[in-house]
């Protein structure tokens, strides 16, 4: 009488469940685990602070010193001030976007990396989940982590700075936001790929996607004043008009600080509202997804070709 | 030796050229934040101001020291014992680990003053940054810039004794102490902008007396009063002396008590993924 091998699970329906499990295991570390000690409060949301309060008294100097301008009308004082107040508001603003962007490189694209330095990755690559599920539950757990952390620093910084919100269209702010986090983590989760092929080089660029991100993406001022800078500011917000963050922020900037003063992006005569600019996140949150799907397919081919999945300290 | 093993780790994982790249495109990145600002600003107000643009700019430039010497010294430590896992065998080989750590800190202060350079020309022949640099100018330049990286070692030092207790902050730590320098201590606009209870917190910083004479020295037509402007240049230096004598025989205690701590832990070599 022979022993009848155990059933091996198929089908569709387990392997979405499979992947759903993946997914909140994922997420859950992010979820649960990051807030279980308090300390989060100071270091993830407080200290960021001190960043934006560097770029928020640099714009509060130069107005400073415009308004001590004898020769300046009521006019002219009332629009420095406004001005003032939105670019200071989109700093704030900016600030808060760094944490997302943080998080996107050095929690979702170099995660793999790091499980490649502490050996956990073969686990992974031996694991009968997708890939993709392991990105995803890393990019809602992130998203959800970040959150927290970015809404605290909006919040205090809000408040702090005496930032004036004139938000025109709620539902489209938040609309604009989640897009532009899919987009985002999605654009994380195709980095995530190319870092399963690189050593230490892949920590040396999150590093260097820092500052150069921050700059062309307009964190800390208008994106929209590229364009006012000749062909070099053109030729850097075509670039830049790729990364979601830039899109999403110009849009929330507008709705938020509504007025001239936000500089909108403005690409050879053609303004971009926040509509058109959802449009243009929604593009590339599916081309990211898709482009994460298919890079993380092929390179982990050609990382198991080239031996360079389990390689340590390289 | 430190130095030599420093400048390894930092610049071998890549060509040369491609390292040199590296090691300006984030230092100028960071520039380039603040022209874009103040050129946004000129055109929100429609009005210039040279004076605080040069004032912003020279503080930014020199300000790549400060991340560079005081992160990449107290990283030392997390780097040895986390990333590359040696950090037992320098610690039992004959040297003296502050000695090393100063060592390896050295490489970093050396590409941060080339960083330092070529934001300073890009400012000066780009931008038109009003910079006056005389001759006899030169030793007080010197001996500031010296005295300044002196104290950023000596606290980068003090951080790393911490470090040899910590491993989950470390990053917090790493981001947070230069934040708070960033704030107070006039880089990028002059202590009277700040709050009035913040200009305590400003001059108790030996970097905020640093940070003053550089501009007064490649600053000297500058009419921006940056709050310190009841200390001559001799005096400025010599608190900037006292203040980096302090820090040094902190960064000594810190350092020691910090070492005894974690060996008395069974730490020196621990790891935590962080």
């Amino acid at each position: 009488m022979s022993v009848g091998t155990p059933a091996v699970p198929s089908g569709l329906s387990h392997r979405l469940r499979l992947n759903l499990k993946a997914v909140v295991g994922r997420a859950y570390p992010r979820v649960i685990g990051a807030n279980r000690e308090p300390s989060w409060v100071f270091f993830e949301a407080v200290l960021p602070l001190l960043g934006i309060a560097a770029y928020v008294f640099i714009y509060q100097a130069l107005a400073n010193r415009v308004l001590l301008d004898p020769a300046l009308t009521e006019a002219q004082r009332a629009a420095t001030i406004a001005g003032t107040n939105a670019l200071i508001g989109g700093v704030v603003l900016g600030g808060t976007m760094t944490a997302f962007w943080l998080n996107v490189l050095w929690s979702m694209a170099s995660q793999l990396y790091w499980e490649k330095e502490i050996g956990n990755l073969q686990l992974y690559m031996m694991a009968p989940m997708s890939r993709m599920a392991l990105l995803g539950g890393m990019a809602v757990g992130g998203m959800f982590m970040t959150s927290v952390r970015a809404m605290t620093t909006l919040v205090v910084g809000v408040v702090v700075f005496s930032v004036i919100l004139q938000v025109t269209n709620p539902f489209l702010v938040l609309a604009v936001f989640f897009v532009t986090l899919i987009a985002l983590y999605g654009m994380g989760m195709a980095l995530a790929s190319l870092y399963l092929l690189w050593g230490r080089e892949a920590w040396h660029l999150s590093a260097l996607l820092e500052e150069p991100i921050y700059f062309a993406s307009g964190f800390n001022f208008p994106a929209g004043g590229f364009a006012r800078m000749g062909g070099w500011g053109r030729a850097v917000l075509t670039f830049a008009t790729f990364i979601p963050a830039t899109v999403g922020l110009d849009a929330m900037r507008q709705m938020i600080f509504p007025g001239a003063f936000s500089l909108p992006i403005d690409a050879f005569g053609v303004k971009f509202t926040p509509e058109i600019e959802l449009g243009i996140l929604l593009v590339l949150a599916v081309v990211f997804l898709l482009l994460a799907r298919y890079a993380l397919a092929y390179l982990e081919t050609l990382a198991r070709r080239e031996g360079r999945l389990t390689s340590r300290h390289q | 030796m430190a130095a030599w093993l420093g400048w390894q780790m930092d610049s071998n994982w890549t060509e040369p050229w491609l390292f040199a790249v590296y090691s300006v495109v984030k230092p100028v990145a960071g520039a380039f934040i603040l022209v874009l600002m103040y050129l946004v600003f000129a055109v929100v107000s429609g009005l210039q101001d040279p004076d605080m643009f040069a004032f912003i700019f020279v503080g930014n430039a020199f300000f790549i020291f400060v991340g560079s010497a005081v992160i990449g010294t107290f990283e030392v430590v997390q780097s040895d014992r986390e990333w590359y896992q040696t950090i037992r065998y320098v610690y039992v080989s004959p040297i003296s680990y502050y000695t090393y750590i100063v060592g390896r800190a050295s490489t970093k202060v050396a590409v941060a003053a080339l960083a330092v350079l070529i934001t300073i020309a890009f400012g000066v022949f780009a931008l038109g940054v009003r910079v006056e640099f005389t001759s006899s100018e030169f030793p007080l330049f010197l001996a500031s810039l010296l005295l300044g990286l002196f104290c950023l070692i000596s606290i980068g030092i003090c951080l790393a004794g911490v470090s040899f207790m910590i491993a989950r902050h470390t990053q917090g730590l790493a981001q947070g102490i230069p934040g708070i320098f960033y704030v107070f201590c006039g880089v990028l606009v002059p202590l009277t902008v700040l709050p009035p209870w913040a200009w305590g917190i400003s001059r108790a910083i030996p970097l905020t007396y640093w940070f003053d004479l550089i501009h007064r020295v490649l600053l000297p037509a500058n009419d921006i009063s940056t709050g310190l402007l009841d200390f001559s240049d001799l005096g400025i230096l010599v608190l900037l002396l006292a203040s980096g004598l302090t820090f040094f025989l902190l960064s000594l205690g810190v350092f020691k008590l910090g070492e005894y701590l974690a060996r008395k832990a069974g730490k020196i070599d621990m790891t935590t993924s962080y």
